[in-house]
């Protein structure tokens, strides 16, 4: 029964985390119409940020600076934020391709950097013994886990209050406006680059504090967390749930990351012994079906995007 | 110096025989498809299956392959160019008739990307492989090394692109395809078949690619992931060259397969790919329209 609750627990954390580079997602793509292919890279910049800022002194690595873990998490979000500067200025004045591309490819240079850069990131032997915050309290690794639990949800819940604020806000406005259609918000005078950047690179540090939350969470982070299976993930998390829609993105999350834990489950038993080691390709193939079904039968998700209408701007009743 | 830029054009010839499927599908389709470095592998392990069945890979002369991987090639093409029609009857064309997205083709491919990687994992498992295990010394001339079968690379790769280019510039297929590319509704009401072109965009830009492929196993060797691995090359190159410019585009794998090249040589081969991603960066910083490419 413990064992249930302790995996239940487990399961809730990690599908927070997800949710939070869902929710970043559904900035750039649900309210900006920005495409990002390289979830991974940021949220892998995330997670090296907080090893090197509140992990142990590592004698082949880059860390010992001992800082404490908001500092990190916050550490985090301002890395992966300047990460997203880098390509974000260049491809964002540009068509969408070129986003898409951009960040695919810095995607694959910073894994390229965790592999490879070994005096820093100590490559695939990655980096270990990153504390979680409340190390040791209350007790119990369960009792710590809640406690974690606890920080997550309310991250999350913070993170949806303030996005659900600021798409009602003037600013969410005109990230619809410019989404629809750019040339008419540029004639209002807003500056479309300026607002799609602003966009891009707060989503991206979300993705960058989910990676550091994953970090703090396992202890341990590597080249093996940075597979382009997790940009995959998130996609199919947004997309289940409703791009567009804050909620969907959170419900997303849980049922696709539900849905991965369980296939693994069920593909492992009704699959032959000698097919085990298929059963994770297996996985793949199958929730990229989903992806596409969605695609092409339901596209606006489980909770399709809600019409916003600012407080303010609500035309007098007749 | 020299040998470098024989490293590099080897190099160019994989990523040029992808990059002009990239190219055909983005200016045709009207996406970049994140699927098309697999179609490369998928392409390679094709060509595999053949060798299997006939249960050698044969030998002409120094070269470690023969008729066996020769017919190889032919299936491979064909098949890969049947699979990318498939999906696009079956994904990208429903989702064109829908009127989905830029965005929704990109998410669709990256998608069909990984269900083709994980399939190939599922039949050959993750590890390398082979046509062929003999060892094959290299040749020298004018203080060169390069192997006989990179130089078959080199004559393959450039009797596809004069190929291409009488191909795109005689025929009226190619003709068809370029006006499709330059503006679909004009070419329709022109009375040209726009499905049609679509569906030889796809057999000739996937089987191109899937002769890539089998090249690259022939002189390198294959794993589940090299398509994958091409993919941003083959990007860089694409907008290198211009995003529209189809010749461009080869120029552009030329300049980052040496590029590659002398990253290899004189930095680390590590950080190979991180040079697509420079190029890709400075080109769209500087010249976002491409070095071959005329302004919008």
């Amino acid at each position: 029964m413990m064992d249930l609750f302790s995996y239940i627990v487990f399961f809730l954390i990690i599908a927070g985390i997800y949710s939070i580079s869902t929710l970043g997602l559904n900035l750039q793509w649900g309210f900006t119409g920005l495409m990002s292919v390289g979830i991974v890279g940021f949220f892998g910049v995330g997670a090296y940020a907080t090893a090197f800022l509140t992990g142990p002194h590592y004698p082949d690595a880059l860390g010992g600076f001992g800082l404490p873990v908001p500092v990190g998490w916050l550490g985090a979000m301002l890395l992966s934020g300047l990460f997203a500067l880098i390509v974000g200025v260049p491809t964002i004045r540009l068509r969408h391709d070129f986003l898409a591309i951009g960040t695919f490819g810095i995607a694959i240079c910073i894994q390229l950097l965790a592999m490879n850069w070994k005096s820093v990131t100590r490559g695939f032997d990655g980096l270990f013994g990153i504390p979680k915050p409340f190390a040791g309290w209350p007790g119990t690794p369960l009792g710590n886990n809640l406690v974690f639990l606890g920080i997550v949800i309310f991250l999350v819940g913070l993170i949806y209050w303030a996005l659900e604020r600021m798409l009602r806000s003037p600013w969410g406005r005109v990230l619809r406006a410019i989404r629809e259609d750019e040339e008419a918000a540029g004639a209002l005078g807003k500056n479309a680059f300026s607002f799609r950047l602003q966009s891009f690179v707060l989503g991206s540090m979300l993705m960058g504090l989910s990676g550091a939350l994953y970090a703090s969470f396992t202890g341990f982070v590597s080249p093996q967390d940075m597979l382009p299976i997790f940009t995959f993930q998130v996609f199919v998390m947004l997309i289940v749930g409703g791009n567009g829609n804050n909620k969907g993105a959170i419900v997303g999350s849980l049922l696709i990351w539900g849905l991965w834990t369980v296939t693994e489950t069920i593909l492992g038993a009704i699959l032959p012994a000698v097919l085990k080691n298929q059963v994770a390709s297996a996985r793949v193939v199958l929730v990229g079906i989903i992806l596409v079904g969605m695609l092409l039968y339901r596209p606006q998700g489980l909770f399709p995007e809600e019409r916003v209408v600012s407080p303010e701007a609500r035309l007098p009743e007749k | 110096m020299i040998q470098v830029l024989v490293d590099g054009l080897v190099a160019a010839s994989f990523i040029a025989l992808g990059v002009i499927g990239l190219s055909l599908i983005y200016n045709i389709l009207n996406f970049p498809s994140f699927a098309h470095g697999d179609h490369l592998t998928i392409g390679a392990y094709f060509g595999l299956v053949v060798v299997l069945v006939i249960g050698t890979a044969g030998s002409i002369g120094v070269l470690t392959f023969g008729w066996p991987l020769i017919v190889a090639t032919f299936f491979a093409a064909i098949l890969t160019g049947l699979l990318a029609q498939i999906l696009d009857r079956a994904i990208y064309g429903q989702l064109r008739r829908k009127g989905s997205s830029r965005i929704t083709l990109i998410i669709a491919s990256f998608g069909v990307a990984l269900m083709l990687r994980h399939i190939v994992v599922m039949f050959f498992g993750p590890d390398p492989v082979y046509y062929s295990f003999a060892i094959q010394p290299a040749i020298r001339f004018w203080g060169i090394r390069i192997t006989p079968n990179e130089l078959v690379v080199l004559g393959v790769t450039a009797v596809m692109v004069v190929g291409l280019h009488l191909f795109l510039s005689r025929t009226r297929l190619g003709k068809a395809m370029r006006a499709v590319a330059e503006n679909p509704s004009l070419a329709r009401v022109n009375g040209i078949d726009v499905d049609g072109v679509i569906r030889w965009t796809w057999l000739i830009g996937a089987g191109l690619a899937a002769i890539g492929g089998v090249l690259f196993g022939m002189a390198i060797g294959m794993q589940p992931f090299f398509g994958f691995e091409l993919l941003l090359p083959m990007f860089a190159a694409l907008i290198v060259g211009g995003m529209t410019n189809i010749y461009g585009a080869i120029l552009g794998a030329i300049l980052i397969g040496v590029a590659e090249s002398i990253t290899v040589k004189y930095f680390a081969a590590e950080y190979r790919q991180a040079v697509s991603f420079l190029a890709v960066i400075v080109v769209l910083m500087f010249r976002p329209q491409g070095l071959f490419g005329e302004k919008e």
